[in-house]
């Protein structure tokens, strides 16, 4: 008769939310240390209210105007998830095919890794001309901004895969299709989801960054620019905080896929 | 070596050299046939997506290139002086941002590698503030800075270290988390002093990954420049020759384009001196991937 | 075991040069040799000598400069597409995404085997290397030895005639090599294909071989043949008899470039 220990499932559960909770913790004690440190730095050094207002009066102004922000937070983020997917995808779909035809992936590399240098920034004028002040001139931006990034890193791991890896696949006569589909695929997904994630925070920054040189009324490029114009520096302060938690939700959002996806890979396995 | 391995690795090399330039002059050969090939096929046919085509949204490329040459306005020296000036500014302003990003990074990194506790309640918000828009915080940076007496191109270069530091430490982390444990274990059996272990073996370990962050940051710390000359009105940079030029765009495109792809190269620039260093610097082995 | 195991391939090679262009070594130098459906045979000797690379061109992994290599009749190129044989690195391989089961159905699935059928097949190799519960693991989870036993359940899973194996227990310690050597034997017996095996231990191919084949280096050559007439089914015993000790040491001469001749004198071979 076995004598295994099996706890119930509840009891594991709790457990398991219990460790999660522990961990984040330290990030609370933070959150709140900085907080208080911000009101009370303001108070004892006098910090004058252009340069930072006090959380409190954030926080208050964020309340009041929440409708208006959330409204120009949604607009921004549908730019930037409009640009992400765009960019996103020709960057999966142009690496996909650089990694098949490698000679020609081989030999353009370095230019899309020099393009990638380039600060694309510099022509949300140009796409403004382009596309007018509507959301496509936004939405352009922020899929070049994805754009390079994704394709170099994707392309890389689509083509990092030990030999061994692809011997083994000859020995069973597979075809090249079927060595993509079932080794450099999913090899490539670590790589992939890790472009993802800058790509996310890029693409919001690129959609208000070009916002800024003329952008809906209803934008967070232009509400933080008309803030802070009319000296209404609380306002512009609980416009980044809206863009601050956009962006971070992207971002996590993107993780949860990453680890779900990916369960396998060292990184995801805790084991550092 | 043998004198004649020798001489046959010189000739690879330099063979490979040829290769690199032919490349990119086909290359930029390319880009141009597909610029002006793209122009010619949508003036006519009069197509209007995804944007309308004639000489002020696609200049030719030979108008762009050689308004570099033409002055700015009457009397004055040509348009590439002015954007050689500009980048300088904005180079110096990169440049400060890049060295403050990467040594704060670094140093945030080894602290949150030591410390799990302050790496869990630390890192989100490393995370979280790149998704504050540096556009916005600018002007308040800018100001800040004058008010302790910094110039002007140390500001902005504070500016430019926020998206600088960010790749830099996340990597480093990574870079001293890679060490193997196997030269950890003989530095223990040593009784290496901590820093003797972080100076020997886990800072040599992470080169690899902190080169690889400082590329990515040598285009951030020109993007956080250009960004950060914008809202506060900083005449002197490329920033500011950008918002110029967009306002007198009906004008005259091809000067905006000219400044863009002076940023381009001020780009490439700073990350090919990275990637110079990196070579100069790390010795990994080659890696055998198929 | 299954009902149907198909016929074991003999192996034909026949004047089989390799030079590789790089350093203009000669990694094989006329190498001819007949293997016999259903032996286990080794190729043993030291580095560089060209064991690895031969049994690459066997596998058609790698192309002969000169001579050819016929498996079961065919050319190797036609037996790889036919997926004939199968094979062993020394390192397992597997797909971290996959799990053991998944891993060891791979050759199946690129064969087009439907559902049902691999299913059985998984299930029958995965008893035969006796991993029966760890179908579900990741192979991050398994043992180096564990690990190694899911690549021959996969080289074996669409019962190959020929089985290549490439130093497959090198990177494991001696009690599990030991074990392992024993299994593989037992595997061998039950699905009747004919193997090649490389290796560097001398031991180990006299345990587990009925022919050892040994070769020399620079250029790669065969420098003797030696049959090993140890009684089968071998066991953990076969290692202490005495005949196991003088078959190992004709292997040792033979590597350091002696023969025991007829006499039982020992002779320079080169």
């Amino acid at each position: 008769m076995s004598t295994v220990v099996v706890s119930a499932p509840g009891r594991t559960l709790a457990r398991g939310v219990g460790r999660g909770i522990r961990d984040w913790v330290p990030a609370v004690v933070i959150l709140v240390a900085i907080l208080v440190g911000w009101q009370l730095a303001i108070e004892i050094f006098e910090i004058k209210r252009f340069l930072l207002p006090k959380p409190t009066a954030i926080a208050a102004r964020f309340w009041e105007e929440r409708e208006t922000l959330w409204a120009a937070g949604w607009f921004t983020f549908q730019e930037a998830l409009w640009g992400f997917a765009a960019g996103c995808s020709a960057a999966i779909a142009a690496a996909l095919l650089l990694a098949r035809f490698r000679p020609l992936g081989t030999a353009l590399m370095p230019y899309f890794i020099a393009a990638n240098a380039v600060p694309i920034i510099a022509f949300a004028p140009i796409a403004i001309a382009w596309f007018g002040i509507d959301k496509g001139s936004k939405v352009a931006i922020a899929a070049v901004l994805c754009f390079f990034p994704v394709l170099v890193n994707t392309l890389k791991g689509l083509t990092s895969v030990k030999p061994s890896s692809i011997e083994l696949m000859h020995s069973y006569a597979a075809g090249e299709l079927q060595i993509f589909r079932r080794v450099r695929i999913p090899a490539s997904l670590p790589y992939l989801f890790s472009s993802l994630k800058v790509a996310s925070v890029l693409a919001m920054i690129g959609a208000i960054v070009a916002e800024y040189f003329g952008g809906s009324l209803t934008s967070l490029g232009i509400q933080i620019k008309s803030a802070s114009a009319l000296f209404n520096f609380e306002t512009a302060w609980a416009a980044i905080l809206v863009a601050c938690i956009l962006g971070m939700a992207f971002y996590l959002a993107i993780s949860l896929v990453e680890r779900l996806a990916t369960r396998w890979h060292p990184a995801a396995r805790g084991t550092q | 070596m043998e004198p004649a391995t020798h001489a046959r690795e010189e000739r690879a090399w330099v063979a490979n050299l040829v290769k690199r330039v032919v490349l990119t002059a086909v290359v930029l050969a390319a880009l141009w046939a597909f610029w002006e090939g793209y122009r010619w096929l949508w003036m006519q046919t009069g197509w209007t997506r995804p944007f309308v085509v004639d000489d002020l949204t696609m200049p030719p490329l030979a108008d762009i290139v050689s308004r570099l040459w033409e002055p700015l306005a009457e009397g004055q020296p040509p348009l590439i002086r002015d954007l050689l000036d500009k980048s300088a500014f904005t180079a110096r302003e990169a440049g400060f941002g890049f060295a403050l990003g990467a040594v704060v990074g670094f140093a945030i990194g080894v602290l949150l590698h030591h410390s799990r506790l302050l790496r869990r309640g630390f890192l989100p918000y490393v995370v979280a503030s790149q998704t504050i828009p540096i556009l916005a915080v600018a002007p308040m940076v800018v100001i800040w800075g004058g008010s302790i007496g910094l110039p002007v191109w140390a500001r902005v270069g504070v500016i430019s270290a926020f998206l600088t530091f960010f790749p830099v430490t996340i990597n480093t982390i990574k870079g001293l988390d890679s060490a193997d444990p196997r030269a950890l274990e003989l530095m223990r059996s040593y009784a290496a002093s901590p820093w003797k272990v972080l100076w020997k073996v886990k800072f040599p370990a992470s080169l690899p990954f902190v080169f690889a962050a400082l590329k990515v940051s040598a285009t951030a710390s020109v993007v956080g420049a250009i960004i950060g000359e914008l809202p506060s009105s900083i005449q002197d940079g490329l920033g500011g020759a950008i918002l110029n030029f967009n306002q007198y765009y009906s004008l005259d495109p091809s000067a905006l384009w000219a400044t863009n792809i002076v940023a381009a190269a001020l780009g490439i620039a700073f990350f090919g001196v990275v990637v110079l260093a990196e070579r100069l610097v790390v010795r990994t082995a080659p890696e055998h991937v198929a | 075991m299954s009902a149907a195991h198909t016929s074991a391939a003999a192996v034909t090679i026949g004047g089989v040069t390799k030079t590789f262009q790089k350093g203009g070594t000669t990694a094989l130098q006329e190498i001819d040799l007949e293997l016999q459906p259903g032996e286990f045979v080794s190729l043993i000797g030291p580095s560089g000598c060209g064991k690895s690379t031969l049994l690459r061109v066997i596998g058609d992994l790698v192309q002969p400069t000169e001579g050819t290599v016929h498996v079961g009749g065919k050319t190797a190129h036609q037996a790889r597409l036919d997926r004939d044989y199968g094979m062993v690195f020394q390192e397992a391989v597997l797909y971290d995404w996959r799990t053991v089961a998944k891993n060891i159905a791979l050759p199946l699935e690129l064969a087009g085997w439907d559902r049902r059928r691999r299913a059985e097949r998984v299930k029958e190799m995965v008893e035969l290397v006796e991993l029966a519960g760890f179908e579900s693991h990741h192979p991050w989870e398994l043992s180096g030895g564990m690990q190694m036993r899911v690549a021959i359940a996969r080289a074996l899973s669409f019962d190959p005639k020929l089985l290549l194996m490439d130093e497959p227990f090198g990177a494991l310690d001696e009690m599990t090599r030991e074990r392992l050597n024993l299994e593989l034997l037992r595997i061998w017996e039950a699905s009747g294909s004919t193997v090649v095996f490389v290796t560097h231990s001398i031991t180990e191919a006299v345990f587990l071989s009925t022919r050892v084949v040994v070769m020399s280096p620079r250029p790669g050559r065969i420098a003797g043949i030696v049959e090993i007439d140890l009684p089968q089914p071998r066991s953990a015993d076969t290692r202490e008899e005495p005949r196991f000790f003088e078959l190992a040491t004709e292997l040792r001469e033979l590597l350091r470039g002696r023969a025991v001749n007829p006499a039982g004198e020992r002779e320079v071979v080169r």
